[in-house]
């Protein structure tokens, strides 16, 4: 029996439910190359702020037992080089969705990049990073405040015009829910969760710090219990969509993600272990189905 | 880039803390000196690099010291293990650089990679000299090898129980008529040959690496061409393109 392994979020429709997640798989040509591209479902391109930016002193990376940690600090080339080269040189190349990440350090700079994503035809989804620190709110980040998330998301809604827009939530909060409805409220079509937990490393021989920027975002395999906890939490408080995303690496654990309530699943660490995973995974999709008895893989969103 | 499972056929030590890996398979992704691949090892997360040692006949050679987890879980590979490779990554050295003859500086393991750069240089009619520096004699490495390709080779150790006692730059002293180098080592001992020597010439750069494959932005240095990816922009980078 064929298997059918679409999936669509918000109205937009992924051939498959595999992402890459944003900031794991670069502007997406850098594997163009290496691999067909359209085997992905849709690719979430890296976080692009509204000037160039190159980010943390180095070490970037760090590990743990099962994950990693990461200090990239939003290197970018600036929104205005991703919607005037990057997306159009990538949708030479590429038919699935394309999912433009912005991040910001101020309403008004997430404004300005979403009113340029927007305006750009290759983009069809704008995924918010609220992970980032507001620097007119004492460096907190804007996903911990439900006031502050409610905020952004409401200029970005105003700024996107009818590009649809996804929230990505920051896990490093006390009440995901809490959040979560608040940017449903000020009218995101959908969320993506987690981003990464705040973490640290330290080198005790050196007795320093692993990462130059001392903390980190932590990633991997390690986290997605947390990463599945919120998605199914989210996806029954909410109405809109939920894309899964946090420490993906088989066929299975998408499926999980799925039963937990996504409509789709992003891949992020795990790219950097095995950078043709994505396409690995989609593959193995259709065995796992048939061994589990499902024919339509959105049959089976949210029935945990 | 490319994934390739590659067979064990030798992990032997060749010098104190220092192993020589020898891998069969397909090595057709490898396009020359410089290059690295990255090897999954099990109990660690991330993958992690070494620089093409040499490739022939199919068998792809790694020198790696131990220094952590990873390269201590190295140790315990033996013959026909499978080793999960992705191989072919970077951008390595320019042999058509050299004029006439080459000067290669390698410094404690980043002796490495100069082995296939020799041979590389040799088959393209070029002269070359080796000039290597190491900590004490016990970690001495490839000094035979150069020599058995008919090179001079110049030898520092810190302590002074092999070769010149000094620094790289006092093995770098005696070199004579080269209008090209490349050089491989610690940050701070490619630094100090930028400023010993006026001769043109290039630096193996190496950056803690999250993917290896230039899609995390980890490993990213400032160069006097604005940003750049060791591992994919990299790890070879012309001495011009260096902010120190
Ligand atoms: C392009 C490239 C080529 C390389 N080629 C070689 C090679 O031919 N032979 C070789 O022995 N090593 C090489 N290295 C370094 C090698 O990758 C590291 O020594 C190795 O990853 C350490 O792994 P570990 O798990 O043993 O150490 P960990 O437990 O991860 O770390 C132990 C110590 O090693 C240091 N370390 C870890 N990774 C790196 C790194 N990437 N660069 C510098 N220091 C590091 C850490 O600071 C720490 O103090 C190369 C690195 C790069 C980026
Ligand atoms: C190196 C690296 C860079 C990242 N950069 C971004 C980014 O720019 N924007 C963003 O929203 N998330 C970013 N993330 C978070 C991932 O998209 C993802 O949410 C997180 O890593 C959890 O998924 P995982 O466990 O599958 O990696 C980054 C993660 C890593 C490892
Ligand atoms: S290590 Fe990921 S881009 Fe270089």
């Amino acid at each position: 029996m064929v298997r059918d392994i679409s999936t669509s979020v918000c109205g937009i429709k992924f051939r498959n439910p595999i992402i890459p997640a944003s900031g794991t798989f670069g502007f997406g040509l850098e594997m163009a190359d290496s691999m067909d591209l359209n085997l992905l479902g849709g690719i979430s391109l890296k976080g692009t702020t509204a000037e160039p930016r190159y980010g943390n002193p180095t070490p970037r990376i760090a590990e743990c037992e099962g994950g990693m940690l990461n200090s990239v600090g939003l290197q970018n080339p600036g929104i205005d080089r991703l919607t005037g080269e990057i997306v159009p040189s990538l949708r030479k190349v590429y038919g699935g969705v394309v999912i433009a990440n912005i991040s910001g350090f101020s309403e008004q700079e997430y404004a300005l990049c979403c009113e340029k994503a927007a305006a750009c035809e290759g983009i069809d989804m704008i995924e918010l990073n609220i992970s980032c620190p507001n620097v007119h709110g004492g460096g907190l980040a804007f996903g911990t405040d439900p006031r502050c998330a409610a905020r952004v998301t409401a200029a970005a809604r105003k700024a996107a015009g009818h590009k649809k827009l996804c929230v990505k939530l920051s896990p490093n909060v006390t009440d995901i829910v809490e959040i979560a409805r608040a940017c449903e409220a000020e009218g995101a079509d959908a969320l993506t969760l987690i981003n990464t937990l705040l973490g640290m490393r330290i080198n005790i021989a050196t007795r320093k710090p692993v990462l130059a920027n001392t903390t980190g975002g932590f990633s991997g395999r390690a986290i997605f219990p947390v990463a599945l906890r919120m998605v199914w939490q989210v996806a029954h408080a909410c109405s809109v969509p939920v894309i899964g995303c946090g420490g993906v690496g088989t066929a299975e654990d998408v499926i999980e993600m799925m039963m937990a309530g996504a409509s789709a699943v992003q891949v992020g660490s795990e790219n950097l272990r095995d950078p043709f995973c994505c396409p690995r995974i989609a593959a193995e999709l259709p065995a796992v189905m048939e061994r589990l008895g499902i024919e339509k893989l959105t049959e089976i969103i949210g029935t945990v | 880039m490319k994934q390739v499972n590659f067979i064990v056929r030798e992990n032997v030590p060749i010098a104190a803390d220092t192993w020589k890996l020898v891998l069969e398979g397909d090595c057709s992704a490898i396009s020359g000196s410089g290059q690295f691949v990255q090897l999954s090892i099990p109990g660690v997360f991330l993958r992690r690099p070494f620089s093409v040692s040499d490739v022939q006949d199919g068998l792809l050679t790694i020198v790696y010291k131990v220094v952590g987890k990873g390269t201590r879980y190295m140790t315990a590979l033996k013959e026909g293990d499978s080793v999960d490779t992705i191989t072919g990554l970077g951008k390595g050295f320019h042999p058509q650089k050299t004029g006439r003859k080459a000067l290669l500086i390698g410094g404690s393991v980043g002796t490495a990679p100069l082995l296939l750069l020799a041979r590389e240089l040799l088959a393209a009619g070029k002269e070359v000299e080796v000039a290597l520096g190491f900590n004490t004699a016990t970690l001495v490495f490839y000094k035979e090898e150069f020599e058995k390709l008919g090179l001079k080779v110049h030898l520092a150790t810190v302590d002074g129980t092999a070769g010149l006692k000094g620094v790289v730059t006092e093995a770098i002293a005696p070199a004579r008529g080269y209008d090209y180098y490349y050089c491989c080592g610690s940050k701070i001992m490619m630094k100090a040959v930028a400023a010993y020597l006026d001769t043109p010439g290039e630096f193996s750069m190496e950056e803690r690496m999250g993917c290896g494959t230039g899609i995390c932005y980890g490993c990213s240095i400032q160069t006097n061409n604005g940003p750049a990816r060791v591992c994919a922009d990299g790890p070879v980078f012309a001495k011009e393109d260096m902010i120190w």
